[in-house]
């Protein structure tokens, strides 16, 4: 017996599948669900988060709907996966985030970005808000320093902190040994694997999204996605790093490390979340956990609207729109982390772990995946 | 929409591999091609969705096969598995054919991986399809429907028009619909006639009704029919058909290759009466397993139960369908409302009749009861760990051997021994050419692919000229 419905469904499809066993080719599932004869929650939770949801074992597979063994590992594991978030989030108290996820993040994100306007609007008077400022240090005449650096240091922290309980709950839900995530040799492999998407292929045929024709769009668009987030991340390391050690503050020139790394990193999470946006929208509906839109839809334009208020704030930073454009940035940036542990972006973390532990499996069993 | 008011150069009947690559390779060749499915789009490919492999010759090995499998060995191999009852020229044929057909079939898009777990080691003279046979059959019909192929589901053929062995129209069914599809050439790749239980009857009887079939219940076998009506010479023994043991508790049709149990060897099989009726240990696995629906199928009531204890609950794949579980055989029993007593009779018998040996399940073994009628030759070890294990098992009818004969270029051949004027046959509904009974995994499809791609294109041909 399980301890949810959807375990149940998944635990009986893991069982299908473990006697035919013919989509082994195409990603880490179900050479996962081989080594096993059984499923815990805990099991069935790690190969949900396992997962990349390419689609092509639902296309591929003779069980599907409507035959009646009704195989749809896809939707199922989306279900299992969401639900595994909820559980394993910390602390506890706001599991209840993700129910409604679509509606939270938007309301904290309106309420970040109206905080900070009026924040700004209260600190400083009107001509400053509205002023034209230019030159070194710009910013901080609407913002000190130092305020911005301890908010979003602590929104920063406070989000890090939850994830990483929630990377012990899952941990611990899974059955790993804690000393495993000291395992360099299967959190390097997870870490190509996960950098390369390598499961998000269908084997090599590509992703299964509308129809029956694999595509490799949603990886390209997630490549664009991740590798922007990550360089718009390095940027704001650079930046810090210029702060503290070299003493120099932001603005910086256009052709300075921090702009040039956030404008290319800005682009890709344009260009990345606008696909994966469209590929969504245009996904058969028989994939999706379509109870857990909102929270997809609420992730990607997080993301997407981190990226245009930057971009904006780049073009106009010297006109009298700066104080808005900034407000509205450090609003939108200010959501961004705190419900970073209470939707969607948690998927890469848990994936990734599930990726560690796949490693690792392989490696006991005696055929690496390494390459 | 398919405009059905134009005369096709080649039609082809059926939706399967063979009818794909006769699509693909006609098309191709040149040629307009119609394919009309029988079933509906998610049913599409009779027993190609449920394949898994494909055994082709090759002089090495490769990214995803072990080692060589040369030609000879192949041959020796359909030999060995048929008793030399096989068209010598066309097998060589085919097996020649094959070679090409490995590098062919990835031209259509359709993709090989490594043989994994659970596949009868078959490595070396086996290619795998990623994804399994759907995703194969879903490549090829991308691919046709790239190139132009038109393609009808739900397309039933209710009459053919043949004269004197020339094919002129097809009478087609579409809903409510009647509709005359008229082609210069037709290629037959509709398959056997395992899911028609009548038919299956005239051969087997009342038995037929215990039959569960392991593919679609649109593998009627209509289009043979009407062939073998219309002057085709068949080929094959009709009561020859691929027959393994499957679940009893399967559906009637479609279960495909998860209702199958690999587990006789390690227990014993008995019937109604609980009495065992065949040498369980006789072969390795891979060589016997598709025996044992026949064995099954000459039961009473076509009902058998695979017997085994603790020692080998997790020696084989785990099953769709769990094992019925019991403390004591006389509770097994039971469970099945078999003679507990028969039962219990029947395992001490062969209990006692267990020789010491090294049990080792990959090779002969030399774990065997002596003076047992019938005897277990290898891997018998006693049933006497509880708890008690037992699978009901039924013959699941894969295919059958009934066909078309057909020449070298898979053109199909009159009851007079003249080839058809425009009549060409592949896959399953001429198997019986190469296949006179027996079976070696994967050559299915390699009679699929390998005639389905001469028909094609002989078909092409004879429409151009």
């Amino acid at each position: 017996m399980h301890g949810t419905r959807i375990l149940e469904e998944a635990d009986r499809l893991m069982t299908v599948c473990n006697s035919c066993r013919y989509c082994e080719g195409l990603c880490a599932v179900f050479p996962a669900m081989e080594m096993r004869r059984s499923f815990s929650d805990g099991d069935l939770n790690y190969l949900a988060n396992l997962c990349h949801a390419c689609g092509a074992c639902y296309t591929d597979c003779q069980f599907s709907p409507p035959h009646e063994f009704d195989v749809n590992v896809p939707k199922t594991f989306a279900i299992a996966r969401a639900e595994s978030y909820a559980v394993y989030a910390w602390p506890q108290a706001f599991s209840g985030v993700f129910a409604r996820n679509g509606l939270a993040v938007s309301l904290i994100a309106a309420l970040s970005v109206a905080a900070f306007i009026f924040g700004f609007a209260a600190f400083n008077d009107r001509q400053v808000l509205f002023g034209i400022h230019t030159g070194t240090g710009a910013f901080y005449q609407l913002m000190p320093h130092k305020p911005m650096v301890v908010l979003f240091g602590a929104a920063f922290l406070y989000a890090m902190l939850a994830l990483a309980m929630g990377v012990r709950a899952f941990w611990r839900d899974i059955g790993e040994p804690s000393g495993m995530l000291a395992d360099r040799g299967s959190l390097w492999q997870a870490m190509k694997d996960a950098g390369r998407l390598r499961y998000l292929d269908g084997g090599g045929a590509g992703c299964i999204n509308e129809d029956e024709r694999p595509s490799d769009l949603r990886k390209i668009y997630h490549h664009f996605t991740f590798y922007g987030f990550l360089l718009c991340f390095a940027s704001t390391v650079v930046a810090t790093l210029y702060h503290y050690l070299f003493a120099r503050e932001a603005p910086y020139p256009w052709w300075d490390l921090p702009v040039v790394l956030g404008t290319l990193g800005g682009i890709g999470l344009l260009i990345g979340p606008a696909g994966l946006l469209a590929e969504r929208w245009k996904r058969d509906p028989a994939l999706v956990d379509q109870a857990r839109t909102g929270m997809d839809v609420a992730f990607i334009l997080m993301l997407f609207l981190t990226s245009l208020t930057g971009i904006a704030l780049l073009l106009w930073r010297d006109t009298a729109a700066m104080g808005p454009l900034l407000a509205l940035h450090l609003g939108v940036v200010f959501s961004l982390f705190i419900t970073m542990p209470y939707g969607k972006f948690v998927h890469g973390i848990y994936r990734y772990a599930a990726l560690v532990r796949y490693a690792r499996e392989r490696r006991m069993v005696g055929h690496g995946a390494q390459e | 929409m398919v405009d059905l008011t134009r005369k096709f150069d080649v039609l082809v009947i059926g939706g399967g591999n063979a009818a794909l690559c006769a699509a693909i390779s006609a098309r191709r060749a040149g040629a307009s091609v119609l394919v009309l499915e029988g079933a509906p789009k998610f049913y599409r490919g009779g027993n190609t969705r449920h394949t898994r492999n494909m055994r082709c010759a090759h002089d090495a090995a490769t990214d995803i096969l072990t080692g060589p499998y040369s030609e000879q060995e192949f041959w020796e191999d359909l030999k060995l598995v048929t008793g030399g009852q096989t068209d010598e020229e066309l097998a060589r044929l085919m097996i020649r054919e094959s070679k090409d057909i490995l590098d062919w079939i990835v031209e259509q898009g359709v993709r090989w991986q490594p043989s994994l777990g659970g596949t009868l080691s078959l490595g070396r003279t086996n290619s795998f399809f990623l994804g399994g046979g759907r995703a194969m059959l879903n490549a090829l019909y991308l691919t046709a429907e790239q190139l132009g192929v038109e393609i009808l589901y739900d397309a039933e053929v209710l009459d053919l028009q043949i004269d004197n062995g020339m094919f002129l129209s097809a009478d087609l069914k579409r809903g409510d619909r009647r509709e005359d599809v008229t082609a210069l050439t037709l290629v037959a790749a509709a398959g056997g006639f395992e899911a028609n239980i009548e038919w299956l009857k005239e051969y087997w009887g009342e038995a037929a009704d215990n039959f569960l079939i392991r593919g679609t219940p649109y593998n009627r076998g209509s289009i043979l029919k009407m062939l073998l009506n219309k002057g085709v010479q068949e080929v094959g023994d009709p009561t020859q058909c691929h027959a393994v043991a499957i679940d009893a508790r399967a559906p009637k049709f479609d279960g495909g290759i998860i209702t199958r149990h690999d587990s006789v060897v390690f227990g014993i099989v008995v019937n109604k009466h609980a009495m065992r009726f065949y040498d369980e240990g006789e072969d390795i696995w891979p060589k016997r397993y598709a025996i044992w629906g026949r064995l099954v199928a000459a039961q009473p009531d076509q009902i058998a139960y695979i017997i085994f204890d603790a020692s080998s609950r997790n020696s084989f794949m785990p099953t769709l369908f769990p094992p019925i579980e019991a403390g004591s055989i006389a509770e097994l029993a039971a469970k099945f409302e078999l003679d507990p007593a028969a039962l219990e009779k029947t395992i001490a018998d062969f209990n006692a009749a267990v020789k010491p040996g090294t049990f080792d399940h990959t090779i002969l073994d030399d774990c065997r009861t002596e003076g047992l009628v019938p005897p277990k030759s290898h891997w018998a070890r006693r049933i006497e760990t509880p708890p008690y294990y037992a699978y009901p098992v039924r013959p699941g009818i894969t295919f059958t051997y009934l066909g078309t004969r057909v020449n070298r270029q898979a053109r199909m051949v009159m009851k007079d021994g003249r080839p058809a004027a425009n009549m060409f046959a592949a896959g399953e509904i001429m198997a019986g050419n190469v296949l006179g009974k027996g079976y070696a995994a994967g050559i299915g499809m390699t009679i699929g692919s390998v005639f389905g791609r001469i028909a094609g294109r002989e078909a092409a041909q004879h429409a151009r000229n």
